[in-house]
């Protein structure tokens, strides 16, 4: 049998510093409503002491680096705060999951979903 | 200046998209789902978070521009900026929260550019919210290797003679760059100064504006 | 543990640890050796805040690095300097990396 050569070195994927890349990205997206919503509970939750940017971070870090090619930047901050939020206790995955659901059954866009 | 260029800005400097009309994501659902079930708890409140937004949409690179003009016309400002940038922003009537900002000046030897590598940590309680590509997996992971080739794709060449001093923002501290002064603007009021003063310059990626330019 | 000298050394080497789980210190840093530009803090360890506890505060402080101490051969620029903040228990008093 032979063994698979483990060349894992203990670097992260988000710790970026001095590895290869291309050219700096130019193209600059539109901050949306929801988007700066996301940025605004972050903002008021770690300032109330319920999680911690380090916290935002830990998250964000152990989604690993598919999350960051494949969801957007504000996408990844949801997921991370909703993560927190739960370990923080302030609601269950059950009610998270409920309210999902209520939310999409309000309509098929934004507006639509938001105004509950 | 590619970077600097947007056609459709909000009162933030930031470009802006309204988005009610498009399909409802997974994301934005939770969001939806988070944000209510915080004011249910009692957390916040709606006022609490559209407060938020605009306090966010209210800090914009003009603050900055305002801080670098002024140290540029004011000699006692500067060292205040220079000992505690913090304090010295918070003195010109700015509210940046409890971030912890140090001022790095650009001379004719030595030019300042900022980055954050395991992250994307940014001045962003006195500049808004970061572009795009300073987010960017290129950007994080060659600033600190090579400077130089990419601040030349900002369009910024700098002489061997000039030092790069590269500042990964790794923990506490923010960072906002001072740039030079451009020549040939002897006299000028700090409001006229400030129209010189770009976010890139702000950030170490460009300089600021010539005088003609404006 | 306190690192009295942490505080009075001029050169401090980053500790080339490799630990799983959310720290500040850069991977590329590890292992380098610069100088104390300026000593700032005590915050609370961001590697316990992290994981909601209260966070150790610990001196953090900010270390240049010159290009051709991070990169070696590789460096176009070896006087080119990287500023990096470091909290203290990843660092060690360390004689100058060479003569500058």
């Amino acid at each position: 049998m032979t063994q698979k050569t483990n060349t894992f070195d203990g670097r992260r994927w988000h710790d970026m510093g001095g590895t290869a890349a291309g050219p700096v990205p130019t193209d600059q997206h539109d901050f949306a409503l929801w988007e700066k919503r996301v940025d605004a509970l972050m903002v008021i939750a770690s300032s109330k002491g319920h999680f911690t940017v380090d916290g935002l971070r830990r998250v964000l870090e152990d989604m690993g680096p598919e999350a960051f090619e494949t969801m957007t930047y504000y996408e990844r901050w949801i997921a991370s705060i909703n993560q927190n939020l739960i370990e923080a206790g302030i609601y269950t995955t059950a009610e998270l999951a409920q309210r999902m659901t209520e939310v999409a059954a309000r309509g098929a866009t934004y507006g639509e979903a938001a105004s509950g | 200046m590619p970077h600097d260029h947007h056609d459709h800005l909000s009162p933030s400097g930031h470009p802006y998209r309204a988005d009610d009309d498009h399909p409802l994501t997974y994301w934005q659902q939770m969001e939806i789902a988070v944000r209510e079930l915080l004011v249910e708890k009692g957390v916040t409140t709606a006022e609490e978070i559209s407060a938020q937004i605009d306090t966010m949409d209210a800090r914009s690179p003009a603050n900055g521009a305002a801080v670098v003009a002024r140290a540029w016309t004011d000699p006692d400002f500067r060292r205040a900026l220079r000992d505690d940038a913090s304090a010295a922003s918070r003195a010109m009537g700015f509210d940046i929260g409890p971030m912890k900002l140090i001022a790095l000046e650009n001379t004719e030897t030595e030019h300042n550019v900022i980055v954050c590598t395991l992250c994307s940590c940014y001045p962003r309680n006195l500049l808004g919210l970061p572009p795009d590509w300073y987010k960017s997996r290129a950007y994080r992971s060659r600033t600190v290797k090579e400077p130089r080739k990419v601040l030349a794709e900002f369009g910024l060449n700098l002489p061997a003679t000039t030092t790069v001093r590269v500042h990964d923002s790794t923990a506490d501290m923010r960072y906002i760059v001072i740039p030079a002064r451009p020549e040939g603007t002897d006299g000028w009021s700090p409001e006229d100064l400030a129209k010189l003063v770009t976010r890139d310059s702000m950030i170490g990626t460009g300089k600021a504006k010539s005088p003609d330019a404006v | 543990m306190a690192r009295p000298q942490v505080d009075s050394a001029r050169y401090m080497r980053v500790r080339a640890d490799m630990p799983p789980g959310h720290v500040r210190t850069p991977s590329y840093l590890r292992g380098k050796t610069g100088r104390v530009e300026r000593t700032l803090g005590p915050f609370p360890n961001p590697e316990e805040l992290a994981y909601r506890h209260a966070g150790k505060p610990l001196p953090l402080l900010r270390i240049r690095f010159s290009m051709a101490e991070v990169w070696g051969a590789d460096a176009a620029n070896p006087d080119d300097t990287i500023d990096a903040e470091i909290y203290s228990h990843w660092l060690e008093p360390a004689k100058a990396p060479h003569a500058t």
